[in-house]
């Protein structure tokens, strides 16, 4: 089943709407690669952008320090891939890992996850979370990346009610829409990005798939 | 909070918070910003219909509370939840308490939740010795703070950058800059340890979907997904009226909750969570996980004909957004946990008689809530209700049974009237009460206040009415005290105008007295009805084809309230139909009914604003007809910013709330100034008692006239 291109623009319009970072890759591979050079382009100190820079208390400095290497971690990535990313990682002085994320709870640089749709009509992803490690990743994280099948694109939430409802039949499940990265305005309304969550969101749309 | 003993309390409350500059500019600039959003938000989708929709699902849903609470527990059981219902807020807190002593809990990351609020979670769970930090970065700010919120949805909203960058600066004993940006990362920082250390997640429920027992939290933050994933125990508090069939139901909400609320598409996160979810932290593998329902008197509500409505709310806060007294007073002093006119209505069933009496009269009836609400739900009459409710139950004040005795007796009121206007006529000049002894009406004196006429509309009327031989369509005018007897010209030339159409006959029903509205606003509402009844039976609805009248307000009431007074009675509920069927304002009936179009004018073009009368343009849904009629009848209609906000009349409430109203007639006066024009049309007496009175007061030279004025003025004659 192939997915109409109005459907994927959609998305796009709508996922850029909210600051979602969107392209399209030909293969799992370019996926990779991206993930890969994303990485490599993140500043230095790699939680700079979260408030490394402001004056903390004692309590968050100390988790700020147990950070030391740039980190990324597919926790739902196939055995294959990982082995990809990794070579492709290690060139980079990058670690790559896929589970053990309540120690790195100061922060990780990108979460690589599998969405399992997208719904165009608000630019949404959405992952399938019972898997702590998933569900650590993609908040911890300070960049998510999700990669999105095109052939899951839906037009809007109820064309993707009856594949929620059989998870949500199958207990214990977690699942999550994803739109955007994390916000708030609680502050004299004005926009900040990646209060809690991540900072940035990037949606790749795997062609073909 | 409201903690004010009495009316005079509360209203020093409000002066103070009128005080407020920073809150007044900030909910000023939200309330305009607001309006845009939401309605990009729903360009493009039929917002009516899908409100609709959710009320109609909301009412299924109410009616079957018990039922489906029992569906949700048997679902969320079987997949490890534990279900609990309290009677009470307090049952509710002592079970979470209890939850957290039973695993060894000391300290709890709370992501937002408004029915904790209503609880008052927090003090509970600290007097038991446990560590209580808010995450929701509103949230978090309030606390720290030691209050409540301000809005359901932007919980700290009264707040500037400086006061939090002090607030953080005191948390972390370090100097913080002033650049939100950065504030907002300092929070992020120094809350993430504390998911770390947490052993207990509290969280909210947007959802509660019985077919699979799953809830449903909605964040823009990500705290909802840390602080139910990190923690080994979760447990999530809602009101048992979050309950719905299906997960079809909280799909549809979430397609106009966000919208509604601030012009979002969809928040950033939606979490769903089924069942005692995988966690690391938990000696099992497997999350303690617990859903604690509360009722809290909403079952009661649910069983109540007229208050179940209110279960329909979605916390969208977007009733909040658009009220005018909401956005001079701010949520601390306009709610008491639940804020805006949801609020008003909640306080009363979750917080008691006490707590909401002073605040349900501060309502202008302005009916902007309603127009808003994303459940439909009928807000300023119940907002009313509560009103009347409560002086049943306490004793109605000595004014207020007064005013009903006088105004339920038209002869009695009448010659009241009319030795009024004896008694004025040493201080009457120029059509204004002059010269009053002001210390009786200090804080009135921010508009001059109009004298009683010479001779009533009713005295005039068989000097006037035209002799029409051949009737086809038979006419009842409706003038409303105010026309009738401070401002009999209104009707004068509404008369006039309408003689311009041969054919039509006209009839003033000499029996007829006030519509009642001013009860209803003082929660006088047997005698309401004594007096509805009255009109109908001097008006015989059969007679005629339609009752027309030129004030918004009267329009409005006898065409929805009369009805909804009589709502238990079937006989009288049948007759009050009939006659709300042949009600009509003014401008439609000349512009739709009688065909008026621009042949029928003629004389010289002038800048005219207008003033849309919120019982016209809400209550009755008439936007165009005045407007073209303006138009039509040759004069240059200026638009002004906010035309159709309030202009801080509301009948009565003038005279209980003069710092508010004297506001609300400020900002009018500044955006009618603001358009260049020196004229203003609407088409309610109210209106015109109020900004006449203002500008008069101002001393500013402004023609403010009801449309029919306007329209006789051009009359082609024949
Ligand atoms: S009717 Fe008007 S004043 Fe009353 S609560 Fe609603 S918006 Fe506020
Ligand atoms: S009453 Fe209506 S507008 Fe107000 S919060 Fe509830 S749903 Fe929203």
């Amino acid at each position: 089943m192939s997915t109409s291109p109005a459907l994927v623009d959609r998305l796009t319009e709508k996922a850029g709407l909210v600051s979602a970072v969107v392209r399209t890759v030909a293969s799992m591979d370019e996926a990779l690669a991206y993930v890969a050079e994303t990485c490599d382009a993140k500043e230095a100190c790699q939680i700079l952008a979260s408030g490394c820079d402001a004056p903390l208390s004692g309590t968050a400095e100390a988790l700020c320090a147990t950070k030391q290497q740039k980190i990324v971690c597919a926790p739902d990535l196939p055995e294959d891939e990982v082995a990809k990313l990794t070579t492709l990682c290690e060139a980079r002085g990058i670690a790559v890992i896929t589970k053990g994320m309540r120690e790195r709870l100061g922060g990780i640089d990108i979460a690589l996850t599998m969405a399992a749709a997208g719904i165009a009509e608000t630019g949404s992803i959405v992952v399938r979370s019972t898997d702590e490690e998933v569900r650590l990743a993609t908040m911890i994280a300070e960049t998510h990346i999700a990669v999105l099948p095109e052939s899951t694109i839906m037009a809007d939430s109820y064309d993707f009610e009856p594949t929620l409802v059989e998870w949500m039949g199958q207990a214990p499940n977690y699942t999550a829409f994803i739109t955007g990265p994390s916000r708030t305005a609680d502050i004299e309304r004005v926009l900040a990005l990646g209060v809690h969550g991540p900072l940035e969101l990037h949606i790749l749309i795997l062609e073909g798939k | 909070m409201q903690d004010a003993a009495n009316l005079s309390e509360y209203r020093k409350q409000l002066r103070q918070a009128l005080e407020n500059e920073f809150q007044r500019e900030a909910l000023d600039k939200f309330a305009v910003a607001y309006r845009t959003s939401r309605a990009n938000a729903f360009a493009g989708i039929d917002a009516p219909e899908l409100i609709a929709e959710i009320a109609e699902a909301k009412d299924a849903s109410i009616d079957h509370l018990m039922e489906l609470f029992e569906e949700f527990k048997r679902h969320a059981e079987a997949a490890g939840t534990k279900v609990h219902l309290a009677a009470t807020a307090h049952e509710a807190n002592e079970i979470i308490g209890r939850i957290a002593q039973e695993n060894g809990v000391k300290t709890i990351v709370k992501s937002k939740s408004m029915t904790a609020e209503e609880t008052h979670l927090n003090d509970h769970l600290e007097g038991l010795g446990l560590d209580v930090t808010e995450t929701d970065l509103g949230e978090w700010i309030i606390q720290l703070r030691h209050e409540g919120p301000t809005h359901m949805v932007m919980p700290a909203i009264h707040l500037s950058r400086y006061q939090v960058a002090d607030l953080f600066s005191e948390v972390t004993h370090k100097k913080q800059d002033v650049d939100i940006q950065k504030l907002v990362k300092v929070a992020r920082r120094e809350l993430r340890p504390k998911y770390c250390q947490a052993d207990m997640g509290i969280s909210g429920a947007n959802f509660a979907i019985a077919a699979t027992g799953t809830i449903g939290i909605i964040t823009n933050e990500g705290n909802g997904r840390l602080t139910t994933t990190l923690p080994r125990v979760h447990v999530a508090l809602a009101g048992i009226d979050k309950l719905a069939p299906t997960l079809h139901d909280a799909l549809r909400v979430i397609k106009c909750l966000p919208k509604n609320a601030t012009g979002q598409n969809i928040t950033s996160y939606v979490t769903w969570i089924t069942g005692a979810v995988p966690c690391a932290s938990s000696p099992d593998g497997k999350k303690i996980h617990h859903v604690v329902f509360v009722d809290n008197g909403r079952l009661a509500m649910a069983r109540d004909p007229l208050f179940k409505q209110a279960l329909r709310c979605i916390r969208c806060g977007a009733c909040a957004n658009v009220c005018p007294i909401y956005r001079l007073v701010g949520g601390h002093k306009y709610g008491h946990v639940y804020i805006g006119a949801i609020g008003l209505v909640a306080t009363y069933f979750f917080h008691g008689r006490d707590k909401a009496k002073n605040l349900v009269q501060n309502c202008l009836n302005c009916g902007a809530c309603k127009a808003v609400c994303a459940a439909g739900i009928d807000l300023p009459t119940m907002i009313k209700e509560v009103h009347a409710r409560i002086q049943d139950e306490e004793g109605h004040p000595l004014y207020s049974s007064a005013a009903g005795a006088v105004l339920k007796n038209r002869t009695l009121f009448h010659t009241i009237l009319k030795s009024a206007r004896l008694l004025q006529k040493p201080v009457a000049g120029g059509g204004y009460l002059r010269h009053l002894p002001m210390f009786l009406f200090k804080d009135h004196d921010f508009r001059a206040l109009p004298a009683i006429a010479e001779v009533a509309f009713r005295d005039r009327w068989e000097k006037i009415r035209p002799r029409v031989a051949k009737a086809d369509i038979k006419v009842a005018l409706f003038s409303g005290c105010v026309q009738d007897f401070v401002y009999p010209e209104q009707m004068e030339a509404a008369v006039a105008v309408i003689a311009g159409k041969p054919g039509v006959a006209m009839e003033y029903p000499i029996g007829q007295s006030c519509c009642g509205l001013p009860l209803m606003m003082m929660g006088e509402k047997k005698a309401g009805r004594e007096l509805a009844a009255h009109n109908m039976n001097a008006i015989d609805a059969q007679g005629f084809d339609y009752i027309v009248t030129l004030c918004a307000s009267c329009a409005s009431y006898l065409k929805h309230g009369y009805k909804r007074l009589f709502e238990d009675d079937p006989a009288m509920s049948f007759k009050a139909a009939q006659f709300a069927q042949r009600v009509m304002d003014f401008s439609s009936f000349v512009r739709d009914v009688l065909g008026f179009d621009a042949a029928s004018f003629a004389g010289p073009s002038k800048d005219v604003t207008y003033h849309a009368p919120c019982h016209l343009c809400r209550g009755l849904g008439v936007t165009e007809a005045p407007r073209a009629l303006l138009r039509d009848a040759g004069l240059n209609y200026l638009p002004a910013a906010e035309e159709d906000v309030c202009c801080g009349f509301g009948g009565t409430f003038s005279v209980k709330f003069p710092e508010l109203s004297k506001e609300l007639l400020r900002k009018k006066i500044n955006n009618l100034k603001a358009t260049g024009a020196t004229a203003m049309a609407t088409d309610c007496p109210g209106c015109i008692m109020q900004i006449r009175g203002g500008f008069e007061h101002d001393g500013t030279h402004f023609e403010v006239r009801h449309v029919a004025e306007y329209l006789a003025a051009r009359l082609k004659r024949k």
